[in-house]
């Protein structure tokens, strides 16, 4: 088993899990802007709008995120890092629009008409009291979808080739011969998700908590 | 784009549709997949579901770690070890089993989840109140707890389906001849990806539409419910059912 844990091994998944991280972290950046004008436009907007947004929304998030892999590598005809990101954006941004439309709902309608009568106009309604509310609400789901893209960049590597940590790991495996090694480095692989869900996932616990009063 | 040199040109449709019948069966096995994928994961998430409300500390453990570790790693590596690893401990399964088991326990999680939320949000006083009438743990789970619970737990149930059959794409990456794998291996041999992969989308959304908005119109339902009764200001974090992604 000694021959696993090398120093040169270790760079090596490193370096997979810096690509799988930074793929993730793009397309949730990207994909938390989208997915907010979306739900936006699906729930407080009218016409032609919220039709866009909804078909948007109904047409990519009910086909599987894998397709989108597809679809983007052969639109790109390239296995690149931006392909797997707008993959991964475009998917991900109506899934997060799907949870803004459910966060926007949950916020009272008083809400709203207290803002107004303020003297609070439209935008600012939305900036300074239903979007804070909303998202502190959706946070669960939210992060929850945040991990579901990190766990689906485990695709890249066999779509388009992404050396991401599944990659990595794949490459590593076709070294050894021994079941002992081989479930190894498979357990280490579930290991390193585990260890990044789960702390994204505790961390959105206690943010929650935090923002609960 | 429909020229006849474009992806969608009329030729590449005209091709799709004399082969119309491998994307049939295409169709069929993601279906099969996915109905026994899916009984296979209620009857795990039913059963962790009710073990993680149990009180009892090993069977409360056991379901943690479970769904912790299901959820928090990705499907494809959890179908990559059965598929490339178990082999090398002499273990080969076939590509249906791999996909019905591997979708099953990983849905099994996050249906486990579900089903312990539901129940969290039927008042503890019930369950005492049962205590109290003679019945017992399973008398009161089966009799009292679970019918309440079923109406808040059916909609993200639902969207579970949902994106069970969108994750039964994943055999598509170990050769599985489901609706992916189909629509890549003819346009592969051929190139004609334009129809191809709208057809498969078009399949997948025709699954997975009907049963998503099934699922927000059940949950309109249970917000229109009193607060006792799960309603929207139920202990139950509304967002945590609603999407219920994976």
């Amino acid at each position: 088993m000694k021959d696993i844990f090398t120093t040169a091994n270790m760079l090596f998944v490193l370096e997979g899990l810096k690509m799988t991280l930074y793929i993730s972290f793009v397309s949730i950046l990207l994909s938390t802007l989208f997915g907010t004008i979306l739900g936006v436009l699906r729930s407080l907007t009218g016409g032609i709008f919220r039709l866009l947004a909804a078909a948007y929304i109904e047409i990519v998030r009910n086909i599987p995120n894998l397709l989108w892999i597809y679809v983007i590598f052969v639109v790109f005809r390239l296995k690149s890092v931006e392909a797997g990101v707008v993959s991964f954006t475009i998917f991900t941004s109506a899934a997060l629009g799907e949870i803004v439309r459910g966060g926007l709902n949950s916020v009272g309608a008083g809400q709203w008409e207290a803002a107004r009568s303020q003297g609070f106009n439209t935008f600012q309604v939305l900036r300074y009291v239903i979007l804070p509310q909303a998202f502190r609400n959706m946070i669960p789901a939210i992060v929850s979808q945040f991990v579901t893209v990190i766990k689906d960049t485990s695709f890249l590597w066999s779509v388009i080739a992404i050396q991401e940590l599944t990659g990595k790991v794949t490459i590593l495996m076709g070294r050894y011969f021994q079941v002992g090694q081989v479930f190894t480095l498979y357990l280490i692989l579930a290991l390193i998700y585990f260890v990044v869900n789960y702390t994204l996932s505790l961390l959105s616990r206690r943010l929650q908590q935090k923002l609960t009063y | 784009m429909f020229s006849s040199t474009g992806p969608f040109a009329w030729f590449k449709w005209q091709a799709l549709f004399a082969d119309w019948q491998i994307f049939a069966q295409g169709f069929a096995y993601t279906l099969v997949v996915a109905f026994s994928a899916l009984a296979l994961a209620l009857l795990i998430g039913i059963i962790l579901g009710i073990a993680s409300c149990s009180n009892i500390k090993p069977l409360e453990l056991f379901s943690r770690i479970y769904v912790e570790f299901f959820q928090n790693t990705p499907l494809l590596i959890q179908i990559f070890f059965l598929y490339n690893g178990l082999p090398y401990a002499g273990i080969v399964l076939s590509v249906t089993t791999i996909g019905i088991i591997g979708v099953g326990m990983y849905h099994g999680a996050y249906i486990a989840e579900v089903v312990r939320s539901g129940i969290g949000s039927i008042a503890k006083g019930q369950l005492e109140a049962a205590y109290s009438q003679g019945f017992t743990y399973w008398q009161a789970m089966t009799h009292i707890i679970l019918p309440q619970a079923k109406t808040i737990i059916l909609p993200p149930l639902t969207m579970q389906a949902v994106n069970l059959i969108k994750n039964t794409s994943v055999l598509a990456v170990i050769s599985g001849a489901d609706i992916m794998f189909t629509a890549k291996s003819w346009s592969s041999s051929n190139i004609y990806y334009g129809p191809a992969y709208v057809v498969a989308g078009l399949l997948y959304f025709i699954l997975c539409y009907p049963l998503a908005n099934l699922a927000k119109r059940l949950e309109d339902k249970v917000n229109a419910l009193p607060a006792e009764a799960g309603g929207k200001k139920s202990r139950l974090a509304k967002q945590d059912v609603t999407v219920g992604n994976s």
